[in-house]
Protein backbone atom coordinates (compact mmCIF):
# COMPACT_ATOMS: atom_id res chain seq x y z
CA UNK A 1 0.00 0.00 0.00
CA UNK A 2 1.21 3.52 -1.47
CA UNK A 3 0.75 5.18 2.07
CA UNK A 4 1.98 3.14 4.39
CA UNK A 5 5.53 2.79 1.71
CA UNK A 6 5.46 6.70 1.48
CA UNK A 7 4.83 6.67 5.67
CA UNK A 8 7.98 4.47 6.38
CA UNK A 9 10.16 5.10 3.65
CA UNK A 10 9.99 8.50 5.04
CA UNK A 11 10.36 7.61 8.79
CA UNK A 12 13.32 5.55 8.13
CA UNK A 13 14.40 8.84 6.17
CA UNK A 14 14.10 10.50 9.61
CA UNK A 15 15.62 7.97 11.73
CA UNK A 16 18.54 7.94 10.41
CA UNK A 17 19.14 11.61 9.23
CA UNK A 18 21.93 13.73 11.72
CA UNK A 19 21.86 17.45 11.44
CA UNK A 20 18.92 17.85 9.34
CA UNK A 21 19.21 19.92 5.98
CA UNK A 22 21.05 18.56 3.46
CA UNK A 23 22.95 16.06 5.35
CA UNK A 24 19.15 14.29 4.56
CA UNK A 25 19.99 14.60 0.77
CA UNK A 26 22.16 11.10 -0.06
CA UNK A 27 19.55 8.98 1.97
CA UNK A 28 16.39 10.92 0.03
CA UNK A 29 18.28 10.35 -3.13
CA UNK A 30 18.70 6.31 -2.54
CA UNK A 31 15.47 5.81 -1.32
CA UNK A 32 13.24 7.95 -3.69
CA UNK A 33 15.12 7.08 -6.75
CA UNK A 34 15.10 3.40 -5.61
CA UNK A 35 10.95 3.74 -5.09
CA UNK A 36 10.83 5.56 -8.39
CA UNK A 37 9.11 8.18 -6.95
CA UNK A 38 10.90 11.16 -8.44
CA UNK A 39 14.46 11.54 -11.00
CA UNK A 40 17.62 12.93 -10.00
CA UNK A 41 16.61 16.08 -11.78
CA UNK A 42 13.24 16.46 -10.37
CA UNK A 43 15.21 15.94 -6.60
CA UNK A 44 17.05 18.72 -7.27
CA UNK A 45 13.72 20.56 -8.67
CA UNK A 46 12.75 19.77 -5.46
CA UNK A 47 15.38 21.03 -3.54
CA UNK A 48 14.90 24.66 -5.29
CA UNK A 49 11.24 24.59 -4.27
CA UNK A 50 12.57 23.91 -1.24
CA UNK A 51 14.99 26.62 -0.92
CA UNK A 52 12.43 28.85 -2.03
CA UNK A 53 9.92 27.91 0.44
CA UNK A 54 9.55 28.49 4.15
CA UNK A 55 10.07 25.46 6.55
CA UNK A 56 12.62 22.49 6.84
CA UNK A 57 14.05 21.32 4.46
CA UNK A 58 13.40 17.43 5.36
CA UNK A 59 9.24 18.87 6.05
CA UNK A 60 9.28 20.45 2.53
CA UNK A 61 10.57 17.26 0.54
CA UNK A 62 8.66 14.91 2.12
CA UNK A 63 5.35 16.82 1.61
CA UNK A 64 6.69 17.40 -1.99
CA UNK A 65 7.04 13.95 -2.89
CA UNK A 66 4.47 12.51 -0.90
CA UNK A 67 1.72 14.98 -2.45
CA UNK A 68 3.22 13.79 -5.77
CA UNK A 69 3.40 10.08 -5.43
CA UNK A 70 -0.02 9.73 -3.76
CA UNK A 71 -1.83 13.33 -3.56
CA UNK A 72 -2.83 14.88 0.00
CA UNK A 73 -2.87 11.98 2.09
CA UNK A 74 0.46 10.61 0.36
CA UNK A 75 1.80 14.16 1.67
CA UNK A 76 0.36 13.72 5.17
CA UNK A 77 1.73 10.36 5.26
CA UNK A 78 5.47 11.26 4.42
CA UNK A 79 5.77 13.98 6.45
CA UNK A 80 4.13 12.16 9.62
CA UNK A 81 6.82 9.86 9.05
CA UNK A 82 9.46 11.87 8.49
CA UNK A 83 8.61 14.12 11.73
CA UNK A 84 7.46 11.33 13.91
CA UNK A 85 11.08 9.62 15.20
CA UNK A 86 13.00 13.02 15.71
CA UNK A 87 9.53 13.96 18.01
CA UNK A 88 9.49 10.39 19.98
CA UNK A 89 13.55 10.59 20.07
CA UNK A 90 13.11 14.39 21.54
CA UNK A 91 10.25 13.22 23.79
CA UNK A 92 12.82 10.43 25.56
CA UNK A 93 15.52 12.48 25.35
CA UNK A 94 14.23 15.37 27.23
CA UNK A 95 14.13 13.88 30.55
CA UNK A 96 17.45 12.74 31.08
CA UNK A 97 19.68 15.11 28.83
CA UNK A 98 22.34 15.68 31.01
CA UNK A 99 22.80 12.17 30.73
CA UNK A 100 22.62 11.58 27.30
CA UNK A 101 25.31 14.58 26.55
CA UNK A 102 27.69 13.53 28.63
CA UNK A 103 27.15 10.09 27.61
CA UNK A 104 30.82 8.60 25.94
CA UNK A 105 28.73 6.21 23.82
CA UNK A 106 26.69 9.47 22.05
CA UNK A 107 29.54 12.08 22.05
CA UNK A 108 31.83 9.08 20.19
CA UNK A 109 28.88 7.62 18.06
CA UNK A 110 28.68 11.77 17.28
CA UNK A 111 32.39 11.97 15.74
CA UNK A 112 31.51 9.31 13.57
CA UNK A 113 28.75 10.00 11.94
CA UNK A 114 29.47 13.65 11.60
CA UNK A 115 32.13 13.20 8.70
CA UNK A 116 29.93 10.46 7.25
CA UNK A 117 27.45 12.61 7.02
CA UNK A 118 29.70 15.08 5.23
CA UNK A 119 31.11 12.09 2.94
CA UNK A 120 27.35 11.26 2.02
CA UNK A 121 26.80 14.48 1.26
CA UNK A 122 29.69 15.13 -1.34
CA UNK A 123 28.90 11.65 -2.62
CA UNK A 124 25.38 12.90 -3.34
CA UNK A 125 27.05 15.82 -4.71
CA UNK A 126 29.06 14.57 -7.81
CA UNK A 127 26.62 12.18 -8.88
CA UNK A 128 23.73 14.53 -8.80
CA UNK A 129 26.46 17.07 -10.44
CA UNK A 130 26.92 14.42 -13.39
CA UNK A 131 23.16 14.05 -14.02
CA UNK A 132 22.74 18.10 -14.33
CA UNK A 133 26.05 18.97 -16.35
CA UNK A 134 26.02 15.36 -18.49
CA UNK A 135 22.88 14.10 -19.02
CA UNK A 136 23.62 12.20 -21.77
CA UNK A 137 26.99 11.26 -21.23
CA UNK A 138 30.29 12.62 -21.42
CA UNK A 139 30.74 15.01 -24.23
CA UNK A 140 30.26 18.74 -23.77
CA UNK A 141 27.89 20.29 -25.12
CA UNK A 142 26.60 24.11 -25.30
CA UNK A 143 24.08 23.13 -22.23
CA UNK A 144 27.09 21.98 -20.41
CA UNK A 145 29.23 24.91 -21.00
CA UNK A 146 26.33 26.81 -19.83
CA UNK A 147 25.11 24.80 -16.80
CA UNK A 148 28.93 25.16 -15.57
CA UNK A 149 29.09 28.61 -16.19
CA UNK A 150 26.02 29.35 -14.06
CA UNK A 151 27.07 26.93 -11.59
CA UNK A 152 30.52 28.84 -11.32
CA UNK A 153 29.08 31.72 -11.06
CA UNK A 154 26.41 31.04 -8.41
CA UNK A 155 28.89 29.59 -6.20
CA UNK A 156 31.03 32.28 -6.40
CA UNK A 157 28.02 34.19 -5.24
CA UNK A 158 26.86 31.88 -2.56
CA UNK A 159 30.74 32.09 -0.98
CA UNK A 160 30.01 35.53 -0.46
CA UNK A 161 27.12 34.63 1.71
CA UNK A 162 24.15 36.19 -0.75
CA UNK A 163 20.64 34.80 0.22
CA UNK A 164 19.63 31.57 -1.55
CA UNK A 165 16.35 32.79 -2.45
CA UNK A 166 18.17 35.87 -4.70
CA UNK A 167 20.70 32.95 -6.07
CA UNK A 168 17.66 30.83 -6.96
CA UNK A 169 16.27 33.55 -8.70
CA UNK A 170 18.78 34.42 -11.02
CA UNK A 171 19.84 31.05 -11.65
CA UNK A 172 16.62 30.83 -13.11
CA UNK A 173 16.76 34.19 -15.02
CA UNK A 174 19.80 33.16 -16.13
CA UNK A 175 18.40 29.41 -17.73
CA UNK A 176 15.34 31.35 -19.39
CA UNK A 177 17.76 33.69 -20.96
CA UNK A 178 20.40 31.33 -21.90
CA UNK A 179 17.71 28.62 -23.15
CA UNK A 180 16.06 31.11 -25.33
CA UNK A 181 19.28 32.58 -26.70
CA UNK A 182 20.73 29.48 -27.96
CA UNK A 183 17.47 27.54 -28.43
CA UNK A 184 18.82 24.78 -25.92
CA UNK B 1 -11.68 25.17 42.74
CA UNK B 2 -11.74 28.43 40.84
CA UNK B 3 -7.91 28.37 40.74
CA UNK B 4 -8.35 25.08 39.07
CA UNK B 5 -10.53 25.94 36.46
CA UNK B 6 -8.17 29.14 35.85
CA UNK B 7 -4.96 27.11 35.98
CA UNK B 8 -6.79 24.55 33.58
CA UNK B 9 -7.64 27.54 31.43
CA UNK B 10 -4.44 28.62 31.06
CA UNK B 11 -3.16 25.26 30.15
CA UNK B 12 -5.20 25.40 27.00
CA UNK B 13 -4.20 29.01 26.30
CA UNK B 14 -0.57 27.91 26.55
CA UNK B 15 -1.30 24.82 24.23
CA UNK B 16 -2.77 27.07 21.84
CA UNK B 17 -0.24 29.46 22.01
CA UNK B 18 2.65 26.98 21.53
CA UNK B 19 1.13 26.30 18.02
CA UNK B 20 0.76 29.35 17.12
CA UNK B 21 4.15 30.49 18.10
CA UNK B 22 5.43 27.57 16.47
CA UNK B 23 3.74 28.29 13.32
CA UNK B 24 4.34 31.88 12.91
CA UNK B 25 8.67 30.78 13.38
CA UNK B 26 7.44 27.97 10.86
CA UNK B 27 5.68 30.49 8.51
CA UNK B 28 9.00 32.62 8.35
CA UNK B 29 12.03 30.89 7.94
CA UNK B 30 13.43 30.12 5.38
CA UNK B 31 16.20 27.48 4.25
CA UNK B 32 15.11 25.47 7.63
CA UNK B 33 17.82 23.91 10.06
CA UNK B 34 20.25 26.87 11.77
CA UNK B 35 17.92 30.02 9.98
CA UNK B 36 15.41 29.27 12.46
CA UNK B 37 17.56 29.60 15.96
CA UNK B 38 17.31 33.34 15.73
CA UNK B 39 13.25 33.53 15.59
CA UNK B 40 12.82 30.65 18.19
CA UNK B 41 15.15 32.71 20.35
CA UNK B 42 13.26 36.21 20.04
CA UNK B 43 9.91 34.15 20.22
CA UNK B 44 10.94 31.22 23.12
CA UNK B 45 13.74 33.07 25.11
CA UNK B 46 12.85 36.71 24.69
CA UNK B 47 8.97 37.00 24.29
CA UNK B 48 7.32 33.92 26.11
CA UNK B 49 10.19 33.07 28.31
CA UNK B 50 9.32 29.48 27.69
CA UNK B 51 13.14 28.47 27.94
CA UNK B 52 16.33 30.83 28.46
CA UNK B 53 19.11 31.32 26.54
CA UNK B 54 21.34 28.80 27.95
CA UNK B 55 18.25 26.00 27.60
CA UNK B 56 18.05 27.28 24.18
CA UNK B 57 22.14 25.89 23.67
CA UNK B 58 21.46 22.35 24.87
CA UNK B 59 18.45 21.94 22.46
CA UNK B 60 20.98 22.57 19.79
CA UNK B 61 23.74 20.20 20.95
CA UNK B 62 20.64 17.36 21.53
CA UNK B 63 19.14 18.53 18.47
CA UNK B 64 22.98 17.96 16.31
CA UNK B 65 23.22 14.39 18.25
CA UNK B 66 19.57 13.27 17.82
CA UNK B 67 18.16 12.58 14.00
CA UNK B 68 16.18 14.82 12.29
CA UNK B 69 15.82 18.42 11.43
CA UNK B 70 16.62 20.97 14.07
CA UNK B 71 13.57 22.84 13.81
CA UNK B 72 11.13 19.72 14.64
CA UNK B 73 13.64 18.62 17.20
CA UNK B 74 13.76 22.50 19.26
CA UNK B 75 9.57 22.33 18.88
CA UNK B 76 9.01 19.24 20.81
CA UNK B 77 11.37 20.14 23.36
CA UNK B 78 9.99 22.99 23.92
CA UNK B 79 6.44 22.60 23.88
CA UNK B 80 7.15 19.42 26.16
CA UNK B 81 8.83 21.59 28.82
CA UNK B 82 5.76 23.87 28.58
CA UNK B 83 2.69 21.81 28.03
CA UNK B 84 4.07 18.22 28.34
CA UNK B 85 2.91 15.67 25.85
CA UNK B 86 0.35 17.79 24.20
CA UNK B 87 2.42 20.66 24.31
CA UNK B 88 4.85 19.01 22.65
CA UNK B 89 2.06 17.92 19.74
CA UNK B 90 0.83 21.59 20.30
CA UNK B 91 4.28 23.14 18.76
CA UNK B 92 5.50 20.31 16.78
CA UNK B 93 2.23 20.35 14.59
CA UNK B 94 2.46 24.20 14.43
CA UNK B 95 6.19 23.94 12.98
CA UNK B 96 5.36 21.81 10.21
CA UNK B 97 1.72 23.25 9.06
CA UNK B 98 2.88 26.14 7.27
CA UNK B 99 5.37 24.49 4.85
CA UNK B 100 2.70 21.41 4.39
CA UNK B 101 0.15 23.54 3.26
CA UNK B 102 2.25 25.79 0.90
CA UNK B 103 4.14 22.83 -0.31
CA UNK B 104 0.98 21.25 -1.23
CA UNK B 105 -0.17 24.46 -3.27
CA UNK B 106 3.15 24.86 -5.00
CA UNK B 107 3.20 21.30 -6.16
CA UNK B 108 -0.10 21.76 -7.14
CA UNK B 109 1.22 24.99 -9.31
CA UNK B 110 4.48 23.59 -10.62
CA UNK B 111 1.95 20.23 -11.96
CA UNK B 112 0.27 22.98 -14.38
CA UNK B 113 2.90 24.92 -15.00
CA UNK B 114 6.30 22.49 -15.96
CA UNK B 115 5.28 21.75 -19.47
CA UNK B 116 5.79 25.53 -20.48
CA UNK B 117 8.76 26.25 -21.83
CA UNK B 118 10.11 28.96 -20.13
CA UNK B 119 9.26 27.10 -16.61
CA UNK B 120 11.69 24.26 -18.28
CA UNK B 121 14.37 26.98 -18.70
CA UNK B 122 14.41 28.28 -15.42
CA UNK B 123 14.12 24.70 -13.99
CA UNK B 124 17.21 23.87 -15.90
CA UNK B 125 19.32 27.12 -14.84
CA UNK B 126 17.95 26.42 -11.01
CA UNK B 127 19.14 22.38 -11.20
CA UNK B 128 23.00 24.36 -11.62
CA UNK B 129 22.66 26.95 -9.26
CA UNK B 130 21.28 24.62 -6.77
CA UNK B 131 24.29 22.43 -6.96
CA UNK B 132 26.07 25.36 -6.06
CA UNK B 133 24.60 26.16 -2.84
CA UNK B 134 24.61 22.44 -2.01
CA UNK B 135 28.60 22.67 -2.84
CA UNK B 136 28.18 25.97 -0.09
CA UNK B 137 26.88 23.79 2.19
CA UNK B 138 29.19 20.83 2.52
CA UNK B 139 31.97 23.52 2.55
CA UNK B 140 30.44 24.86 5.62
CA UNK B 141 29.72 21.79 7.37
CA UNK B 142 33.07 20.63 6.04
CA UNK B 143 34.83 23.78 8.29
CA UNK B 144 32.89 23.36 11.56
CA UNK B 145 34.18 19.37 11.78
CA UNK B 146 36.83 18.66 13.68
CA UNK B 147 40.55 17.97 11.99
CA UNK B 148 41.82 14.82 12.67
CA UNK B 149 42.74 11.91 10.73
CA UNK B 150 40.15 9.61 12.10
CA UNK B 151 37.85 12.54 10.57
CA UNK B 152 39.01 12.92 7.23
CA UNK B 153 39.63 8.94 6.95
CA UNK B 154 35.51 8.43 7.55
CA UNK B 155 35.17 11.02 4.98
CA UNK B 156 36.48 9.81 2.39
CA UNK B 157 35.47 5.90 3.05
CA UNK B 158 31.96 7.17 3.02
CA UNK B 159 31.93 9.04 0.13
CA UNK B 160 33.54 6.56 -2.03
CA UNK B 161 31.61 3.37 -0.30
CA UNK B 162 28.44 5.14 -1.46
CA UNK B 163 30.35 6.45 -5.17
CA UNK B 164 31.82 3.66 -5.94
CA UNK B 165 30.80 0.68 -4.59
CA UNK B 166 26.55 1.46 -3.71
CA UNK B 167 26.69 0.75 -0.38
CA UNK B 168 23.10 2.03 1.46
CA UNK B 169 23.86 5.01 3.84
CA UNK B 170 22.17 3.52 6.63
CA UNK B 171 24.92 0.96 6.63
CA UNK B 172 27.85 3.63 6.21
CA UNK B 173 26.02 5.81 9.31
CA UNK B 174 25.91 3.02 10.82
CA UNK B 175 29.35 1.89 10.70
CA UNK B 176 30.76 5.17 11.05
CA UNK B 177 29.02 5.61 14.48
CA UNK B 178 30.48 2.39 15.86
CA UNK B 179 34.06 3.37 14.57
CA UNK B 180 33.43 6.53 16.64
CA UNK B 181 32.59 4.50 19.72
CA UNK B 182 35.39 2.56 19.88
CA UNK B 183 37.81 5.24 19.01
CA UNK B 184 36.43 7.88 21.56
CA UNK B 185 36.98 4.96 24.24
CA UNK B 186 40.49 4.55 23.30
CA UNK B 187 41.17 7.67 23.39
CA UNK B 188 39.81 8.39 26.36
CA UNK B 189 41.19 5.48 28.23
CA UNK B 190 44.72 6.21 27.18
CA UNK B 191 44.15 9.59 28.81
Amino acid sequence: MIYLELFLTFFKIGLFTFGGGYAMLPLIREEVILHGWASSEDLIDFIAVSESTPGPFAVNIATFIGRSTAGIPGAFCATLGVVLPSFIVILIVSKLYDKFMKSKKVQGAMSGVKPAVIGLIAAALISLGKQVFFPDGYYVSTSTLISIIIFIAIAILAFKKKNPILLIAMSAFAGIVAGYAFGL
Amino acid sequence: MRTRELSRLRMRSSKADLFLTFAKIGLFTFGGGYAMLPLIEKEAVDNKKWITESELLDVVAIAESTPGPIAINAATFIGKKVGGFAGAVCATTGVVLPSFVIIVAVSFFLEAFQHLTIIKYAFWGIRAGVLALILKALWSLFQKSSKDILTYLLMAVSGVAVLFFNVNAIIIIAFCAVVGIVAFSVRGNRK
